[in-house]
């Protein structure tokens, strides 16, 4: 077991080495930069914007900045960002509990809901339930989310006044009651989209289980419909489920993009557009190593659960 | 335009104003339309009342205003800091730090503009209670031009010699060269405390940045990165206002989302980037709110690489003038809400000359002067002269959907009087990087603020030294080059009464709308939008951003 950790962990610093060295290329590469932004405004010359970027360092080689850079990481030091100077942890950490709020909210509805929809779709195959959560499971996939949260910000916040109109908590309240208030509506519109795809998987996966012989068996035997369906069926079909929650970790923890936006919503993924746009490389990085890593600790996670729960499993 | 741009309005006495309905006899009627009631009944409050959300589409996040920065970080700028003298909405400058405007008259600039005296406001105290002193305009001045600092504008304050502090409250200057725009650009160089500085070594990242000291009507408060800043009524503040407790900026990303929040009632004030056009009829019916019409200072042009051998000829330039068919495009992709325009300077300004010849949509007068200069269709259709064809290609930042409909509509009427222009569209980090800089380019779509703050100065873009593509340091990215233009920014420059420079300004203009190193289009309105009662608020081309007298505003109870 402590050979297997030691192996993985291995694997995942090679990886993340790697991970790091592609996305700083690239990034570099990518046309533009962190002066661009200034290029119109007025009383500037392209002379003097040099001269800055070259005080910043960053007409050196790529790889002399990556070496840099990553020379930094590895006594503990992220860097600061280009838009206002502070570092890169305390900005990442900063907008993490927002993200954790909303994706975790989401996460728990979508997978409860989920799970219990596919279950019942499966068990009761062909049912009108099933056909109306077919159908609904593709409506959700179907639709973009910016549209249905801006679809649901209008009904509910507009015409109806129920829930606020985005932000995370009103300023100067700060309740819980206020942030569950805010809460509401992003986090249903995220969790709409995840309950079509959780409901999918579960139910193919209780499908698969169902048509098994030691289900049968399990019925020929005399146990109650209950229990052959929570401890022979539900338990065998939740296996594939915990692989797919370990990766859903790093989605919990990098946010949503585009629900963020809609929903004025301070958390990873609006932090991640906005350094982008400003081409704040040492967000940016600091952004996509917390991400990387998050997947390898994820997969780890998944994979050793599924050890634990599946007795077929042995980690060697 | 809104009531607020006439403050005398409210000078008419509530006596007076029900008098005269009374003689009209219309009372009820007639109110509204006639005395703008917020500012007939309603003067400010006695001590600070209320908050104001006003929200911008980018963040604010630099917060050293001479660190180099965007527009909407002013936002934050012109709350906490105040300049030496401002600028109000009709170009005057009005004193702020300086208990009076330096000028010629005054003695504070010498006949020959080059010593500078100015007498400083005693009493002001820094929002931590050190007091303000001479010191920390030496100290501003001196590190807007420091070598290791990111200073966001060294041009102008890179003249200035021998800074001397006299006393406390006065400080004197020598300019190493005549230069009037100077006026301006103190005007937009807010004074940051040379206390915050101390035994900081490296200025670019001092805790001053993200904590910013200033003598504003606001201080700061609080910070709640990629959400909101919170600013707090500054009680001792020396000036007018503030009449609320507290400013939050919220930063709202999305145009959609962030009226959408303006209807809701979230934001009180939509900032930077406004009501997009195509709102602007929603917004007008929306109850409660005040939605107005403002123009802003950024000119819309058709800009031409004069290099090109295309665009040599000026008959040429002409000609694709005529073939842009304007107010289609206002009309049809601008809601009608632009207004079309023949200079580079925003029309409210002082320096606007408004007797420049008017644009002509006429496809027949271009072909006519394609013709006659020579240029005859070729096998294809597209015209010729020398072997040159007049092929060229437009670009402007990809993604940008109006402008690419515009370009559209461009193609299509220069097709028709032979001319092939291919869109070529990059994105935004590629188009305005060396592509714009070192002028790449044929020709572009672009809108672009020419002046600096209220000055008409404008050498940076007309100067033919101030071409980067040809060495020098500025954005004369269309190459042009007129020696006319070159004299006149020279004596312009150099004179320090407003009504004696004007002719200068005025002539330029004329000069540039006759060479059309750009086509100019339009000049751009934006459709604002404040909660009523929200009084205070006055559109002002001279400054970057709304907020810029934010001291002022008030709820009317």
């Amino acid at each position: 077991m402590l050979r297997y950790l030691a192996g993985r962990l291995g694997q995942s610093c090679i990886l993340l080495l790697l991970v790091s060295l592609i996305g700083y290329c690239v990034l570099l590469l990518a046309p533009g930069g962190p002066m661009s932004q200034f290029a119109l405004t007025p009383g500037i010359s392209k002379a003097e914007l040099d001269r800055i970027a070259e005080q910043m360092g960053l007409n050196r080689p790529i790889i002399v900045q990556y070496a840099d850079w990553l020379w930094h990481l590895l006594q503990g030091q992220w860097g600061t960002s280009f838009r206002d100077g502070r570092p890169v942890l305390t900005i990442i950490f900063e907008h993490l509990p927002a993200t954790l709020l909303l994706m975790g909210t989401a996460t728990a509805i979508s997978i409860s809901l989920g799970v219990w929809i596919g279950i019942r779709g499966a068990v009761r195959r062909y049912s009108l339930f099933d056909y109306a959560a077919t159908v609904g499971a593709m409506i959700a996939l179907s639709v973009p989310t910016f549209w249905f949260g801006l679809v649901a910000i209008y009904i509910f916040s507009l015409k109806l006044g129920w829930f606020p109109a985005g932000n995370m908590y009103t300023i100067g309240n700060g309740s819980p009651a206020d942030y569950l208030w805010h809460l509401v509506l992003p986090a249903f519109v995220l969790a709409f989209v995840d309950v079509a795809i959780w409901s999918r998987y579960m139910r193919t996966a209780t499908l698969d289980v169902i048509n098994q012989d030691f289900v049968r068996t399990a019925h020929a035997k005399g146990l109650s419909r209950r229990r052959v369906l929570f401890k022979h069926v539900v338990g065998n079909a939740l296996l594939p489920m915990i692989t797919l929650a370990g990766m859903q970790l790093p989605v919990l923890l990098s946010g949503a993009l585009v629900t963020e936006t809609v929903f004025t919503w301070p958390g990873m993924g609006r932090l991640f557009l906005d350094s982008l746009g400003y081409s704040d490389y040492p967000v940016i990085m600091g952004l996509l190593m917390f991400s990387a890593v998050l997947v390898l600790i994820g997969s780890l996670l998944a994979d050793l659960l599924s050890a634990f729960i599946d007795p077929r499993i042995r980690l060697a | 335009m809104t009531q607020d741009k006439y403050p005398n309005i409210a000078s008419i006495s509530r006596r007076r104003a029900l008098t005269l309905m009374a003689a009209t006899g219309a009372a009820g009627l007639v109110i509204p339309g006639m005395l703008g009631r917020d500012k007939a009944f309603a003067a400010p409050p006695e001590k600070p009342t209320g908050q104001i959300v006003v929200a911008f589409s980018q963040e604010p996040t630099v917060f050293n205003p001479h660190l180099l920065h965007i527009e909407v970080d002013e936002g934050i700028h012109f709350a906490i800091f105040d300049p030496l003298f401002g600028v109000d909405q009709d170009g005057n400058f009005t004193p702020a730090l300086a208990v009076e405007v330096p000028s010629v008259e005054n003695g504070g600039i010498s006949a020959d503009g080059l010593n500078w005296k100015v007498k400083l406001r005693d009493g002001v105290k820094w929002h931590d209670g050190t007091p303000f002193t001479a010191e920390d305009v030496k100290f501003t001045l001196e590190l807007l031009v420091d070598k290791d600092f990111r200073s966001w504008r060294r041009a102008g304050h890179d003249q200035v010699r021998d800074l001397t502090v006299v006393s406390p409250t006065e400080i004197t200057w020598r300019m190493e060269a005549p230069y009037a725009p100077y006026a301006s650009v103190l005007a937009s160089t807010f004074i940051v405390p040379k206390h915050a500085f101390d035994g900081v070594a490296d200025k670019n990242v001092a805790p001053f940045n993200n904590a910013p000291i200033g003598t504003g009507a606001f201080k700061w408060a609080d910070r709640v990165a990629g959400d909101h800043i919170e600013l707090a009524a500054n009680a001792d503040y020396f000036g007018d206002g503030p009449y609320v407790e507290r400013v939050i900026v919220k930063y709202i990303p999305d145009l959609n989302v962030m009226f959408t929040q303006f209807k809701s009632g979230d934001v009180d004030v939509t900032g930077l980037q406004w009501i997009t056009p195509d709102h602007y009829e929603e917004a007008k019916t929306l109850e409660g709110k005040e939605v107005s019409l403002v123009p802003g200072s950024t000119v819309e042009s058709f800009t031409l690489n004069m290099e090109r051998p295309q665009f040599k000829e000026l008959a040429v330039r002409q000609a694709l003038y005529y073939a842009i068919d304007k107010q289609s495009i206002i009309d049809a992709l601008y809601y009608g809400i632009n207004v079309p325009t023949e200079s580079y300077v925003p029309q409210q300004s002082f320096y606007y000359n408004p007797d420049l010849p008017k644009h002509e949509f006429s496809l027949d007068k271009a072909k006519q002067l394609l013709d006659e200069a020579g240029w005859k269709p070729g096998a294809d259709g597209i015209r010729e002269k020398d072997g040159v064809r007049l092929s060229f290609t437009n670009s402007t930042t990809s993604g940008h959907h109006i402008r690419e409909q515009a370009q559209q509509f461009i193609q299509q009427t220069f097709k028709d009087i032979g001319v092939e222009m291919t869109i070529s569209n990059l994105p935004p980090a590629v188009m305005w990087g060396d592509y714009w800089m070192l002028s790449k380019f044929d020709t572009v779509v672009v809108g672009l603020d020419f002046l600096t703050g209220p000055d008409p100065d404008t050498s940076d873009y007309f100067a033919s030294t101030s071409s980067s593509a040809k060495g020098g340091a500025g954005q004369n990215n269309w190459l042009y080059v007129s020696e006319e233009v070159d004299k006149l920014l020279k004596e312009g420059g150099s004179v320090f009464v407003p009504e004696e420079r004007k002719k200068f300004y005025l002539k330029q203009q004329e000069v540039i709308r006759h060479d059309l190193p750009f086509l100019p289009l339009f000049q751009y309105v934006t459709v604002r939008g404040r909660k009523k009662g929200m009084t205070g608020f006055t559109p002002n081309v001279n400054n970057r951003i709304d907020t810029w007298n934010i001291n002022t505003w008030y709820w009317a109870t």
